[in-house]
Protein backbone atom coordinates (compact mmCIF):
# COMPACT_ATOMS: atom_id res chain seq x y z
CA UNK A 1 0.00 0.00 0.00
CA UNK A 2 2.56 2.23 1.33
CA UNK A 3 4.64 3.45 -1.32
CA UNK A 4 1.85 3.19 -3.92
CA UNK A 5 1.14 6.75 -6.47
CA UNK A 6 -2.36 6.32 -5.17
CA UNK A 7 -1.11 6.32 -1.54
CA UNK A 8 1.22 9.27 -2.19
CA UNK A 9 -1.35 11.25 -3.77
CA UNK A 10 -4.14 10.76 -1.01
CA UNK A 11 -1.30 11.25 1.61
CA UNK A 12 0.23 14.74 -0.45
CA UNK A 13 -3.69 15.70 -0.77
CA UNK A 14 -4.75 14.94 2.88
CA UNK A 15 -1.60 16.79 4.12
CA UNK A 16 -2.27 20.37 1.76
CA UNK A 17 -6.07 20.12 3.12
CA UNK A 18 -5.02 20.22 7.05
CA UNK A 19 -2.22 22.65 6.46
CA UNK A 20 -4.50 24.86 4.18
CA UNK A 21 -7.63 25.30 7.33
CA UNK A 22 -4.91 25.88 9.82
CA UNK A 23 -3.28 28.55 7.71
CA UNK A 24 -6.45 30.19 6.40
CA UNK A 25 -8.45 29.88 9.96
CA UNK A 26 -5.30 31.88 11.82
CA UNK A 27 -5.42 34.22 8.95
CA UNK A 28 -9.03 34.80 9.29
CA UNK A 29 -9.49 35.07 13.10
CA UNK A 30 -6.64 37.16 12.93
CA UNK A 31 -7.23 39.64 10.26
CA UNK A 32 -9.37 41.90 12.56
CA UNK A 33 -6.28 42.70 14.91
CA UNK A 34 -3.61 42.88 12.09
CA UNK A 35 -6.02 45.33 10.59
CA UNK A 36 -6.71 47.43 13.30
CA UNK A 37 -2.50 47.17 14.33
CA UNK A 38 -2.31 48.67 10.79
CA UNK A 39 -4.49 51.53 11.22
CA UNK A 40 -3.19 52.46 14.52
CA UNK A 41 0.51 52.71 13.02
CA UNK A 42 -0.83 54.95 10.20
CA UNK A 43 -2.62 57.27 12.54
CA UNK A 44 0.34 57.15 15.30
CA UNK A 45 2.29 58.20 11.71
CA UNK A 46 -0.13 61.42 11.40
CA UNK A 47 0.21 62.53 14.60
CA UNK A 48 3.58 62.42 14.97
CA UNK A 49 4.48 64.44 11.93
CA UNK A 50 1.54 66.93 12.92
CA UNK A 51 3.48 67.64 16.33
CA UNK A 52 0.44 66.11 18.43
CA UNK A 53 2.84 63.09 19.97
CA UNK A 54 6.20 63.16 21.67
CA UNK A 55 8.85 61.19 19.87
CA UNK A 56 9.48 59.21 22.90
CA UNK A 57 6.22 58.87 23.61
CA UNK A 58 4.49 55.67 23.80
CA UNK A 59 0.36 55.94 23.48
CA UNK A 60 -2.05 53.12 23.79
CA UNK A 61 -3.91 52.28 20.54
CA UNK A 62 -6.84 54.20 22.72
CA UNK A 63 -4.84 57.45 22.95
CA UNK A 64 -3.80 57.24 18.95
CA UNK A 65 -7.82 57.08 18.23
CA UNK A 66 -8.71 59.94 20.62
CA UNK A 67 -5.89 61.88 19.13
CA UNK A 68 -6.44 61.38 15.86
CA UNK A 69 -10.12 62.03 16.12
CA UNK A 70 -8.96 65.91 15.90
CA UNK A 71 -7.45 65.59 12.35
CA UNK A 72 -9.42 65.70 9.53
CA UNK A 73 -8.79 63.27 6.78
CA UNK A 74 -9.63 64.49 2.99
CA UNK A 75 -9.48 62.34 -0.14
CA UNK A 76 -8.74 64.64 -3.14
CA UNK A 77 -8.56 64.03 -7.06
CA UNK A 78 -4.77 64.77 -7.62
CA UNK A 79 -5.21 66.35 -10.62
CA UNK A 80 -7.91 69.43 -9.87
CA UNK A 81 -6.63 69.43 -6.64
CA UNK A 82 -10.84 69.25 -5.53
CA UNK A 83 -12.36 67.07 -2.71
CA UNK A 84 -13.74 63.67 -3.77
CA UNK A 85 -16.76 62.98 -1.26
CA UNK A 86 -17.68 59.97 -2.84
CA UNK A 87 -14.70 58.25 -1.11
CA UNK A 88 -14.96 57.12 2.14
CA UNK A 89 -11.50 58.41 3.70
CA UNK A 90 -10.89 55.88 6.13
CA UNK A 91 -10.76 52.94 4.42
CA UNK A 92 -9.19 54.59 1.22
CA UNK A 93 -5.44 52.88 1.01
CA UNK A 94 -3.75 55.27 -1.00
CA UNK A 95 -0.88 52.92 -2.08
CA UNK A 96 -3.30 50.54 -2.88
CA UNK A 97 -4.42 52.89 -5.35
CA UNK A 98 -1.07 53.89 -6.94
CA UNK A 99 -0.62 50.11 -7.70
CA UNK A 100 -4.00 49.81 -9.05
CA UNK A 101 -4.37 50.36 -12.76
CA UNK A 102 -8.21 51.41 -12.24
CA UNK A 103 -7.03 54.12 -10.11
CA UNK A 104 -3.85 55.45 -11.31
CA UNK A 105 -1.76 56.27 -14.01
CA UNK A 106 1.89 56.43 -15.18
CA UNK A 107 3.73 59.24 -13.69
CA UNK A 108 5.45 61.71 -15.92
CA UNK A 109 9.24 60.72 -15.96
CA UNK A 110 10.28 62.60 -12.75
CA UNK A 111 13.89 62.54 -10.19
CA UNK A 112 11.77 60.95 -7.52
CA UNK A 113 11.26 57.80 -9.49
CA UNK A 114 7.74 58.10 -8.71
CA UNK A 115 6.16 54.98 -11.30
CA UNK A 116 2.77 55.45 -11.05
CA UNK A 117 0.55 58.45 -9.43
CA UNK A 118 -2.90 57.58 -8.03
CA UNK A 119 -6.24 59.26 -8.68
CA UNK A 120 -6.92 60.26 -5.60
CA UNK A 121 -4.42 61.22 -2.58
CA UNK A 122 -5.44 60.98 1.03
CA UNK A 123 -4.32 64.57 3.13
CA UNK A 124 -4.73 65.65 6.85
CA UNK A 125 -5.44 68.93 7.89
CA UNK A 126 -5.78 70.14 11.42
CA UNK A 127 -7.88 73.18 12.47
CA UNK A 128 -7.16 75.56 14.76
CA UNK A 129 -10.11 76.96 17.49
CA UNK A 130 -11.67 79.11 14.77
CA UNK A 131 -12.02 76.46 12.58
CA UNK A 132 -9.22 77.87 10.17
CA UNK A 133 -6.79 75.17 8.71
CA UNK A 134 -3.65 75.21 10.86
CA UNK A 135 -1.77 72.36 10.10
CA UNK A 136 -1.88 70.37 6.20
CA UNK A 137 -0.21 67.10 6.35
CA UNK A 138 0.99 65.81 2.97
CA UNK A 139 1.86 61.99 1.88
CA UNK A 140 5.51 61.97 -0.01
CA UNK A 141 7.16 59.41 -1.50
CA UNK A 142 10.51 58.55 -3.54
CA UNK A 143 13.49 56.84 -4.04
CA UNK A 144 16.25 56.83 -1.92
CA UNK A 145 19.43 54.77 -2.17
CA UNK A 146 18.34 51.32 -1.55
CA UNK A 147 14.41 51.92 -2.01
CA UNK A 148 11.21 53.91 -1.86
CA UNK A 149 10.35 56.50 1.35
CA UNK A 150 7.23 56.80 2.33
CA UNK A 151 6.51 59.73 4.57
CA UNK A 152 4.39 62.94 5.46
CA UNK A 153 5.26 66.31 5.40
CA UNK A 154 3.37 69.02 7.60
CA UNK A 155 2.76 72.84 6.10
CA UNK A 156 1.36 75.29 8.24
CA UNK A 157 -2.02 76.82 7.22
CA UNK A 158 -0.50 79.07 5.39
CA UNK A 159 1.26 77.18 3.19
CA UNK A 160 4.29 79.05 4.35
CA UNK A 161 6.28 76.80 5.83
CA UNK A 162 7.66 73.39 6.88
CA UNK A 163 6.45 72.09 9.73
CA UNK A 164 7.82 68.98 9.83
CA UNK A 165 9.07 65.84 7.97
CA UNK A 166 8.82 62.51 8.81
CA UNK A 167 9.48 59.37 7.25
CA UNK A 168 7.27 55.97 8.47
CA UNK A 169 9.13 53.52 6.10
CA UNK A 170 12.31 52.98 4.66
CA UNK A 171 15.08 50.46 3.96
CA UNK A 172 18.49 53.06 4.20
CA UNK A 173 21.43 51.98 5.56
CA UNK A 174 21.31 52.47 9.55
CA UNK A 175 23.52 55.23 10.83
CA UNK A 176 23.64 56.81 7.46
CA UNK A 177 21.09 57.38 5.17
CA UNK A 178 18.72 55.76 7.95
CA UNK A 179 19.44 59.21 9.72
CA UNK A 180 16.27 60.59 7.80
CA UNK A 181 14.65 59.10 11.42
CA UNK A 182 16.97 61.25 13.67
CA UNK A 183 15.16 63.62 15.45
CA UNK A 184 17.71 66.16 14.97
CA UNK A 185 18.02 66.13 11.61
CA UNK A 186 14.31 66.32 11.64
CA UNK A 187 14.32 69.49 13.55
CA UNK A 188 16.43 70.95 11.03
CA UNK A 189 13.46 71.18 8.89
CA UNK A 190 11.01 73.40 10.41
CA UNK A 191 10.45 76.47 9.87
CA UNK A 192 12.03 76.35 6.12
CA UNK A 193 10.00 78.05 2.81
CA UNK A 194 8.88 75.09 0.91
CA UNK A 195 8.42 77.46 -1.93
CA UNK A 196 9.60 80.60 -3.57
CA UNK A 197 7.77 83.76 -4.56
CA UNK A 198 6.01 82.36 -7.73
CA UNK A 199 4.87 79.23 -5.57
CA UNK A 200 7.16 76.68 -7.34
CA UNK A 201 8.67 74.48 -4.97
CA UNK A 202 12.40 75.42 -3.84
CA UNK A 203 13.73 73.14 -1.05
CA UNK A 204 17.07 71.34 -1.50
CA UNK A 205 19.05 69.18 0.79
CA UNK A 206 22.52 70.28 0.39
CA UNK A 207 25.69 68.79 1.17
CA UNK A 208 27.50 70.68 4.27
CA UNK A 209 25.56 72.82 6.54
CA UNK A 210 22.79 74.85 6.11
CA UNK A 211 22.12 78.58 7.87
CA UNK A 212 18.80 78.46 10.53
CA UNK A 213 15.74 79.04 8.85
CA UNK A 214 15.37 82.47 8.94
CA UNK A 215 18.35 83.00 6.83
CA UNK A 216 18.82 80.22 4.69
CA UNK A 217 15.07 79.21 4.32
CA UNK A 218 15.21 76.80 1.11
CA UNK A 219 18.01 74.88 2.47
CA UNK A 220 18.63 71.80 4.59
CA UNK A 221 21.60 70.29 5.78
CA UNK A 222 22.93 67.41 4.16
CA UNK A 223 23.15 63.71 5.80
CA UNK A 224 27.00 62.73 6.07
CA UNK A 225 27.74 59.65 4.44
CA UNK A 226 24.46 59.71 2.71
CA UNK A 227 24.47 61.68 -0.61
CA UNK A 228 21.93 59.62 -2.56
CA UNK A 229 19.80 59.44 0.50
CA UNK A 230 19.97 63.17 1.06
CA UNK A 231 19.32 63.48 -2.76
CA UNK A 232 16.22 61.48 -2.90
CA UNK A 233 14.53 63.93 -0.32
CA UNK A 234 15.33 66.61 -2.30
CA UNK A 235 13.55 65.19 -5.57
CA UNK A 236 10.63 63.56 -4.14
CA UNK A 237 9.55 67.30 -2.14
CA UNK A 238 10.47 68.82 -5.53
CA UNK A 239 7.98 66.06 -7.20
CA UNK A 240 5.24 66.21 -4.97
CA UNK A 241 5.55 70.12 -3.89
CA UNK A 242 4.96 70.79 -7.74
CA UNK A 243 2.63 70.52 -10.22
CA UNK A 244 2.56 67.06 -11.44
CA UNK A 245 2.41 65.97 -7.14
CA UNK A 246 0.08 68.23 -4.93
CA UNK A 247 0.56 71.64 -6.84
CA UNK A 248 -2.92 72.06 -7.45
CA UNK A 249 -4.90 70.94 -4.51
CA UNK A 250 -2.23 73.61 -2.65
CA UNK A 251 -3.32 76.17 -4.95
CA UNK A 252 -6.71 75.46 -4.01
CA UNK A 253 -5.79 76.28 -0.58
CA UNK A 254 -4.22 79.13 -1.34
CA UNK A 255 -7.15 80.44 -3.64
CA UNK A 256 -9.28 79.80 -0.57
CA UNK A 257 -6.93 81.44 1.67
CA UNK A 258 -7.13 84.69 -0.11
CA UNK A 259 -10.97 84.27 -1.20
CA UNK A 260 -12.09 83.47 2.72
CA UNK B 1 16.02 8.83 29.47
CA UNK B 2 16.05 12.07 31.45
CA UNK B 3 19.74 12.51 31.18
CA UNK B 4 19.29 11.68 27.20
CA UNK B 5 16.58 14.74 26.72
CA UNK B 6 18.91 16.74 28.81
CA UNK B 7 21.91 15.89 25.53
CA UNK B 8 18.98 16.34 23.34
CA UNK B 9 18.57 19.38 24.29
CA UNK B 10 21.45 21.13 25.73
CA UNK B 11 23.99 19.01 22.89
CA UNK B 12 22.96 21.68 19.75
CA UNK B 13 23.66 25.16 22.48
CA UNK B 14 27.51 24.17 22.29
CA UNK B 15 29.08 20.80 21.34
CA UNK B 16 26.93 20.86 17.72
CA UNK B 17 25.12 24.44 17.32
CA UNK B 18 23.51 24.77 14.25
CA UNK B 19 25.08 27.92 13.56
CA UNK B 20 28.91 27.57 14.67
CA UNK B 21 29.37 24.00 13.69
CA UNK B 22 26.85 22.63 10.91
CA UNK B 23 27.25 26.78 9.51
CA UNK B 24 23.39 26.60 8.71
CA UNK B 25 21.25 29.47 8.91
CA UNK B 26 23.69 32.10 8.65
CA UNK B 27 21.54 34.47 5.78
CA UNK B 28 18.81 35.22 8.81
CA UNK B 29 21.47 35.65 11.29
CA UNK B 30 23.14 38.44 9.36
CA UNK B 31 19.77 40.09 8.57
CA UNK B 32 18.12 40.52 11.97
CA UNK B 33 20.67 41.15 14.49
CA UNK B 34 21.06 44.92 14.33
CA UNK B 35 18.96 44.97 17.66
CA UNK B 36 18.66 42.75 20.44
CA UNK B 37 14.98 42.87 20.67
CA UNK B 38 14.15 42.20 16.71
CA UNK B 39 16.93 39.15 17.03
CA UNK B 40 14.83 37.50 19.99
CA UNK B 41 11.58 37.66 18.50
CA UNK B 42 13.42 36.21 15.85
CA UNK B 43 14.59 33.21 17.83
CA UNK B 44 11.45 32.85 19.93
CA UNK B 45 9.97 32.53 16.07
CA UNK B 46 12.58 29.71 14.79
CA UNK B 47 12.21 28.10 18.06
CA UNK B 48 8.31 27.60 17.79
CA UNK B 49 8.55 26.59 14.47
CA UNK B 50 11.36 24.13 14.48
CA UNK B 51 9.50 22.47 17.92
CA UNK B 52 6.25 21.81 16.59
CA UNK B 53 7.55 21.20 12.68
CA UNK B 54 10.02 18.46 14.36
CA UNK B 55 6.89 17.30 16.45
CA UNK B 56 4.62 16.96 13.50
CA UNK B 57 7.28 15.64 10.67
CA UNK B 58 7.87 12.80 13.45
CA UNK B 59 4.31 12.36 14.13
CA UNK B 60 3.61 11.11 10.59
CA UNK B 61 7.27 9.81 10.07
CA UNK B 62 5.92 5.96 9.46
CA UNK B 63 3.11 7.56 7.04
CA UNK B 64 4.67 9.93 5.04
CA UNK B 65 5.66 8.26 1.63
CA UNK B 66 9.98 8.37 1.37
CA UNK B 67 9.35 9.75 -2.42
CA UNK B 68 7.25 12.68 -1.08
CA UNK B 69 8.93 13.01 2.35
CA UNK B 70 10.84 16.71 1.34
CA UNK B 71 8.06 18.22 -0.38
CA UNK B 72 5.52 16.85 2.85
CA UNK B 73 8.16 18.65 5.27
CA UNK B 74 8.41 21.98 3.46
CA UNK B 75 4.65 22.13 3.78
CA UNK B 76 4.56 21.28 7.30
CA UNK B 77 6.96 24.00 8.01
CA UNK B 78 5.94 26.75 5.84
CA UNK B 79 2.25 26.38 7.25
CA UNK B 80 3.94 26.88 10.71
CA UNK B 81 5.71 29.82 9.38
CA UNK B 82 2.74 31.79 8.15
CA UNK B 83 0.86 31.15 11.51
CA UNK B 84 3.93 33.04 13.11
CA UNK B 85 3.77 35.40 10.72
CA UNK B 86 0.31 36.19 11.47
CA UNK B 87 0.71 35.79 15.34
CA UNK B 88 3.62 37.89 15.26
CA UNK B 89 1.35 40.74 12.88
CA UNK B 90 -1.45 40.55 14.96
CA UNK B 91 0.29 41.14 18.39
CA UNK B 92 3.86 42.55 17.97
CA UNK B 93 3.05 44.78 15.18
CA UNK B 94 6.08 46.85 15.84
CA UNK B 95 8.61 44.20 15.64
CA UNK B 96 7.01 42.61 12.75
CA UNK B 97 7.49 45.36 10.76
CA UNK B 98 11.45 45.44 11.31
CA UNK B 99 11.39 41.68 10.74
CA UNK B 100 9.78 42.30 7.00
CA UNK B 101 10.17 39.23 4.68
CA UNK B 102 12.50 37.70 6.88
CA UNK B 103 9.67 35.67 9.12
CA UNK B 104 8.75 34.52 5.70
CA UNK B 105 11.97 33.36 5.36
CA UNK B 106 12.33 31.13 8.10
CA UNK B 107 10.82 28.75 5.65
CA UNK B 108 14.11 28.82 3.81
CA UNK B 109 16.42 28.24 7.13
CA UNK B 110 17.89 25.32 6.40
CA UNK B 111 18.39 24.12 10.03
CA UNK B 112 14.35 23.35 10.11
CA UNK B 113 14.23 21.38 7.08
CA UNK B 114 17.77 19.57 8.67
CA UNK B 115 16.39 18.85 11.79
CA UNK B 116 13.28 17.53 10.09
CA UNK B 117 15.02 15.11 7.74
CA UNK B 118 17.90 14.24 10.42
CA UNK B 119 16.03 14.07 13.09
CA UNK B 120 12.44 14.13 13.32
CA UNK B 121 12.25 11.40 10.14
CA UNK B 122 14.19 8.54 12.68
CA UNK B 123 12.56 9.67 16.32
CA UNK B 124 9.47 9.53 17.87
CA UNK B 125 7.50 12.76 18.78
CA UNK B 126 8.56 13.57 22.17
CA UNK B 127 12.37 13.61 21.63
CA UNK B 128 11.78 15.37 18.56
CA UNK B 129 10.22 18.51 19.97
CA UNK B 130 12.84 18.77 22.38
CA UNK B 131 15.48 18.06 19.60
CA UNK B 132 13.80 21.18 17.73
CA UNK B 133 13.81 23.13 20.89
CA UNK B 134 17.37 22.55 21.70
CA UNK B 135 18.38 23.69 17.82
CA UNK B 136 16.05 26.77 18.09
CA UNK B 137 17.79 27.82 21.73
CA UNK B 138 21.41 26.96 19.52
CA UNK B 139 20.48 29.38 16.92
CA UNK B 140 19.11 31.65 19.16
CA UNK B 141 22.15 31.70 21.29
CA UNK B 142 24.41 32.82 18.51
CA UNK B 143 22.00 35.76 17.34
CA UNK B 144 21.79 36.90 20.78
CA UNK B 145 25.08 37.17 21.02
CA UNK B 146 25.84 38.35 17.52
CA UNK B 147 23.25 41.42 18.01
CA UNK B 148 24.17 42.16 21.76
CA UNK B 149 27.93 43.15 20.21
CA UNK B 150 25.97 44.78 16.79
CA UNK B 151 23.70 46.94 18.96
CA UNK B 152 26.18 47.46 21.60
CA UNK B 153 29.09 48.83 19.03
CA UNK B 154 26.78 49.73 16.22
CA UNK B 155 23.94 52.22 18.45
CA UNK B 156 25.65 52.29 22.08
CA UNK B 157 21.89 50.45 23.15
CA UNK B 158 20.97 47.13 24.25
CA UNK B 159 17.17 46.17 23.96
CA UNK B 160 16.48 49.64 22.90
CA UNK B 161 18.33 50.61 26.52
CA UNK B 162 20.90 53.35 25.85
CA UNK B 163 24.13 52.12 27.52
CA UNK B 164 27.10 54.13 25.91
CA UNK B 165 26.29 58.11 25.20
CA UNK B 166 26.74 58.23 21.56
CA UNK B 167 28.27 61.64 20.58
CA UNK B 168 25.04 62.52 18.24
CA UNK B 169 23.21 62.81 21.99
CA UNK B 170 25.91 64.60 23.60
CA UNK B 171 27.52 61.64 25.10
CA UNK B 172 31.28 60.63 24.34
CA UNK B 173 30.53 57.63 22.29
CA UNK B 174 31.45 57.42 18.11
CA UNK B 175 28.70 54.61 17.05
CA UNK B 176 30.81 52.28 14.95
CA UNK B 177 28.62 51.97 11.27
CA UNK B 178 30.04 48.92 10.22
CA UNK B 179 28.31 46.89 12.65
CA UNK B 180 25.03 48.52 11.57
CA UNK B 181 25.98 46.60 8.21
CA UNK B 182 25.26 43.09 7.42
CA UNK B 183 29.04 42.08 6.91
CA UNK B 184 29.74 42.84 10.66
CA UNK B 185 27.72 39.80 11.22
CA UNK B 186 30.12 37.71 9.46
CA UNK B 187 33.09 38.98 11.50
CA UNK B 188 31.66 38.43 14.58
CA UNK B 189 29.92 35.25 13.50
CA UNK B 190 33.22 33.70 12.84
CA UNK B 191 34.93 34.90 15.56
CA UNK B 192 32.47 33.04 17.60
CA UNK B 193 32.90 30.01 15.71
CA UNK B 194 37.05 30.61 16.23
CA UNK B 195 36.59 31.37 20.01
CA UNK B 196 34.28 28.14 20.49
CA UNK B 197 36.37 25.94 18.55
CA UNK B 198 39.26 27.13 20.52
CA UNK B 199 36.86 25.79 23.82
CA UNK B 200 36.04 22.53 22.26
CA UNK B 201 38.85 21.63 20.04
CA UNK B 202 37.00 18.51 18.73
CA UNK B 203 35.22 20.79 16.48
CA UNK B 204 37.60 21.09 14.46
CA UNK B 205 37.63 19.82 10.67
CA UNK B 206 40.36 17.13 10.12
CA UNK B 207 43.29 18.71 8.13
Amino acid sequence: MQGSVVYNLVFAAAVCVVCAVFVSSSAVALRERQEYNAAIDKQRNVLAVSGMVGDDEELAPEEVETRFAGIEQIVIDLETGEEVSEIEPSTFDQRRASRDPATSTAAPPNAAQVIRLPDQALVYKVRDAQGRPSLHVLPVEGLGLWGTLYGFIALDGALETVQALTFYEHIETPGLGGEVDNPRWKALWRGRRPFDDDFKPNLTVIKGRAGPPSEDPHRVDGLSGATMTSRGVTNLLQFWLGDDGFGPYLNRLRQERTDG
Amino acid sequence: MPVNTKKVLTDPLFNNNPIALQVLGICSALAVTTQMDTAAVMSIAVIAVMAFSSLFVSMLRNQIPTSIRIIVQLTIIASLVIMTDQILKAYVFEISKQLTVFVGLIITNCIIMGRAEAYAMQNPPAPSFIDGIGNGLGYGLILMATAFVRELFGAGSLFNVQVLPVVAEGGWYTPNGLMTLSPSAFFIIGGLIWALRAWKPEQNEAE
